[in-house]
């Protein structure tokens, strides 16, 4: 396989030089971690995958649905799995007190969802094109805009948090955190794309992005680092 | 033929709002019979305190808990203890919670698992264990310390935990 999971030192990602581990990780034979994923114990309610209408007004920035499809590695559809969901708001600020970017908060917008995917695998969010932020990892660094991804999948080593990422994002090629997945086509398979058949007119724009997580037959990754 | 998987991201320093929920820690009720309290810190290869971690714990008998460090780098669960765990291949594992690691800079989650110190025998048994060189297993095996215990994760440098590959 060409894809390859970035590596737990990288060290242009500065957070990465006294967090990855300097030992190697320790194999354990098959077996040991197809166990079934947890169940989920917080509730999901109907309202949750609307990022849009958690308050008493509507959030300020631009409208989107970002749908797609959760399947394993075999191109299965994971049913009635939890997806959750966590970004900035349009001007590139968390609800969150370590958050120092002089940008303002939205009181409409926590930036907070939950869903579950339907028979096919399908989830669909709607919320609000998040901005990019400055951080502090080398001088002028600028995260991309991205929604960050939580998923359980069916078994504990089909866990995945990832980051969701729009189409034609200049600041990609300059993101540490994006270019530490190793090949080009991995980097891609993290980049969401324009969907204009499930654009609503006079409504938002759409966007499309399906996740594949490890399941019962994946081939497991070479051991890193 | 396996189909081109998603890759991982960091977690990043500002999950707080979107993945730890109320009472995630509690995986039984502080007051229930048999509840117990487990403690610790994560630290970086410097020792210092990771403010910005968040663990989730996962045993199929006892369920699963989530909870985020603190400015200390401290995090606790309470839980009552899982018992022995099958293997594949029809041994039994020591009793243990199946641990991930998630933080800044992690650019994928880690994976290690807490053993009990009151099962000596059953751990010297334990064929997870065994495949880990012996001067690093202390690093799985919480601590009794007073009525909790305690359980911390280096994620590098002295005395670092042992992570398993996934
Ligand atoms: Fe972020």
């Amino acid at each position: 396989m060409s894809e390859r999971e970035p590596p737990y030192l990288y060290p242009d990602y500065v957070g990465t030089r006294l967090r990855a581990p300097a030992q190697p990780l320790v194999n354990l034979p098959d077996g040991f971690h197809d166990f079934p994923a947890p169940l989920f114990p917080r509730t999901i309610a109907q309202v949750d995958h609307d990022l849009t209408r958690q308050h008493a007004g509507e959030p300020i920035g631009e409208r989107i649905i970002v749908t797609g499809r959760v399947l394993d590695s075999d191109g299965r559809p994971l049913r009635k799995t939890v997806v959750e969901v966590w970004q900035a708001n349009a001007a590139g600020r968390y609800l969150d007190q370590d958050d120092q970017h002089p940008a303002p908060l939205d009181p409409n917008f926590t930036g907070a969802g939950r869903c579950l995917t339907d028979n096919d695998g399908h989830y669909r969010f709607i919320t609000i094109k998040p901005g990019a932020y400055p951080w502090k990892n080398h001088r002028n660094a600028w995260r991309p805009a991205h929604i960050h991804f939580s998923l359980f999948g069916s078994e504990f080593r089909s866990r995945l948090v990832t980051q969701m990422y729009f189409p034609g994002d200049p600041l990609m090629p300059r993101d540490p955190i994006l270019q530490s997945i190793p090949d080009q086509a991995g980097r891609d398979r993290l980049v969401s794309r324009f969907d204009p058949e499930t654009t609503v007119p006079e409504w938002a724009l759409a966007y499309r992005w399906d996740i594949v997580l490890r399941g019962r037959a994946a081939t497991p990754f070479e051991n890193e680092p | 033929m396996s189909g081109p998987l998603t890759p991982s991201q960091t977690v990043g320093p500002f999950f707080g709002v979107g993945l730890p929920f109320e009472r995630g820690e509690q995986l039984a009720p502080p007051e229930s019979a048999g509840a117990m309290r487990i403690e610790g810190q994560v630290l970086d290869g410097k020792g210092e305190p990771v403010p910005d971690a968040l663990l989730e714990i996962w045993q199929p008998a006892t369920g699963f808990g989530r909870a985020r460090t603190d400015s200390e780098g401290a995090f606790s669960f309470t839980t009552v203890k899982p018992g022995p765990v099958s293997a594949p291949g029809g041994r039994m594992q020591a009793p243990h919670f199946n641990v991930t690691v998630f933080a800044r800079g992690l650019l994928r989650h880690l994976v290690t698992r807490m053993y009990f110190p009151d099962e000596t025998q059953a751990n010297a048994a334990d064929p997870v264990l065994n495949l880990v060189e012996p001067a690093r297993r202390e690093t799985l095996i919480a601590k009794q310390c007073g009525g909790v215990l305690h359980f911390d994760v280096r994620l590098q440098g002295e005395q670092e935990t042992v992570f398993f590959a996934i």
